[in-house]
């Protein structure tokens, strides 16, 4: 049976009421370039074997990152997850892909959620973390809404060396409630270059530790300026496993931390889903977007968890709420909770270093190779070097070799000018053997 | 002490401050208030502005201005007794103190009486 919830009665009807001639008058707005004309292009249906054929060659034409050797970074990650994380996180008193809305039945979820908290919260030294957002990107705007809600200044600076997939969701959910941004323009070791852009007007400073181009950077001279001139510093991290070695963004004076979580337990899965995290002050409290999940006790006095300050939340403060665009990833919290538990702080710090020595053992290989220069003067496991050649030509040209030898940064820039930009990463899953293979492919393609 | 359609009550001490506060019928409607978020001295808002928040157990409910004004200063005892929003909202719990930049706009408010029949109506 086929689901017609409407008749051309019932729509006959809806339309007299809002005063619309025909269903096509509400598509006015769309240009006619776009409308479609005819049925789209596709093959009758197929059987089930015959379309899984067709898929799994297509999905073949793919090269995986474990097929190849993998070097891709800025801003996805790839590191081991260990077995034990998949397995945990499919059992029935954890299966949830969101917090529910009777959340107090769900003991487990709102457990995991609560430690999860604590996690984020020790992680980045910050004395609050929220249950999660969608992903980095938005924790970054949630993180920029929320201070110009507390300093009622209208204007966010954007580091040059901001992720720009960020920057651009920053700027899409700024512009929609009439926060002004000012990005300045990509530069490798740019966070201090926003001390020159503050003013009176403005709610807060976005910057990355280690930035886009790889960069890390003491943001604590940076952090005093900025509250001096009574703005926020938003502290933006996309790879959460640097916070196994470098200095805390708290440590930083960091007000607000937005930062991606995938790192910790959730796979690259092209793209996503993702898990947002955002940690804040004590005093920001009220005005922290997301779920919250709160220690009690029950009505005989054992210990339960609950949601709690969902008065700042949208399905009660409505318009007024502290986001509208928040929810929480539960089932890659769940996960980067458990990769996390399983890993431990010496663990966390052990995987960091290994990182660090894979990546700098890299960039010795290949500064080695004639035409590579190496960008980014501090960093922890990616950087940026530039090439003699389109970096877009020799990824290509890589690929072919089987090697994923990085993100070019035109790819994520729209502007001119950084052609020749390759990002580079290197993780705990990089072995020697991807290293000389990445070494030798980058040499034949430059010769 | 006069009141506004958004249920704050004023009352002017007749040396260009007075009070603001919520009325029973708003604490009442609210519920068990358990926080209440109150704006820094010296903040001017217009008549109608939001400036401050209380929160309950079940709404946050934004407080609007009834007429022009400064903050001088918000109720410190309130960060420590919220409840007492609930217990004497229009004695001792009062929210604000405030400057009155246009006293004519008071005129403007209804007076108990006024309030209580617009109560009647809603």
């Amino acid at each position: 049976m086929r689901y017609l919830p409407l008749n051309d009665a019932d729509r006959a009807q809806m339309l007299e009421v809002i005063g619309a001639a025909s269903v096509d008058e509400l598509f006015i707005d769309v240009p006619p370039a776009a409308h479609l004309t005819g049925p789209v292009d596709l093959p009758p249906h197929a059987g089930e074997m015959e379309v899984e054929a067709q898929i799994r060659a297509l999905a073949a034409k793919n090269l995986s990152p474990s097929r190849a050797a993998f070097f891709i970074g800025a801003g996805a990650y790839r590191h081991h997850i260990p077995a034990s994380v998949d397995h945990i996180i499919q059992r029935s008193e954890y299966l949830t892909s969101y917090t529910p809305y009777q959340p107090e039945i769900a003991q487990g979820t709102l457990q995991v959620l609560y430690e999860f908290q604590t996690q984020v919260a020790r992680l980045t030294g910050m004395a609050l973390a929220n249950a999660s957002l969608y992903d980095g990107s938005t924790a970054a705007a949630e993180g920029v809404l929320m201070a110009a809600r507390l300093t009622r200044r209208r204007k966010a600076v954007l580091s040059g060396g901001l992720h720009p997939h960020y920057r651009e969701t920053v700027e899409t959910l700024a512009q929609a409630v009439g926060i002004d941004t000012e990005a300045l323009p990509p530069e490798v070791d740019a966070e201090a270059a926003v001390l020159r852009h503050i003013g009176p007007d403005t709610a807060c400073v976005v910057v990355q530790t280690p930035n886009v181009f790889g960069t890390a950077t003491d943001l604590s001279k940076i952090a005093e300026a900025v509250q001096a001139a009574g703005a926020l510093l938003i502290v933006v991290v996309t790879e959460v496993m640097s916070l196994g070695l470098l200095k805390s963004p708290a440590e930083m004076g960091a007000d607000v931390v937005a930062a991606e979580g995938q790192s910790i337990g959730v796979p690259l899965s092209f793209g996503g889903p993702y898990v947002g995290l955002f940690a804040t002050r004590d005093k920001y409290l009220r005005q922290m977007p997301g779920r919250l999940c709160g220690e009690t006790v029950d009505a005989e006095g054992r210990r339960g968890f609950v949601l709690t300050l969902s008065t700042r939340e949208q399905h009660i403060r409505r318009e007024k709420a502290t986001s509208n665009i928040c929810t929480n990833s539960g089932l890659c919290a769940l996960a980067f909770s458990i990769h996390l538990s399983l890993l431990g702080q010496e663990g966390l710090k052990r995987v960091a270093k290994i990182n660090y020595a894979k990546a700098h053992a890299l960039k010795d290989a290949l500064m080695a190779i004639d035409g590579v220069t190496v960008l980014t003067p501090r960093f922890f496991n990616e950087f940026t070097v530039e090439l003699p050649k389109p970096a877009a030509e020799v990824v290509e040209a890589l690929a072919q070799k089987g090697v994923l030898g990085g993100v070019p940064f035109s790819r994520l820039h729209g502007g001119g000018g950084f052609e020749n930009w390759l990002i580079i990463a290197a993780t705990e899953t990089n072995t020697e053997a991807d290293q000389a293979q990445f070494v030798a492919a980058l040499t034949e393609v430059l010769a | 002490m006069r009141f506004s359609k958004e249920h704050e009550w004023i009352k002017d001490q007749g040396d260009g401050t007075a009070f603001v506060g919520i009325s029973n019928y708003a604490a009442e409607a609210l519920g068990d208030v358990v926080f209440v978020d109150l704006p820094e001295a010296g903040r001017v808002v217009k008549q109608g502005e939001a400036f401050g928040v209380v929160e309950s157990v079940k709404a946050a409910s934004d407080i609007y201005a009834p007429v022009d004004l400064e903050i001088i200063e918000g109720n410190p005892e309130l960060a420590g007794d919220p409840e007492a929003v609930n217990a004497v909202p229009e004695q001792g719990a009062w929210l604000v103190r405030v400057k009155i930049t246009d006293p004519s706009q008071l005129e403007a408010l209804m007076d108990r009486a006024a309030y209580e029949d617009f109560l009647g109506t809603l």
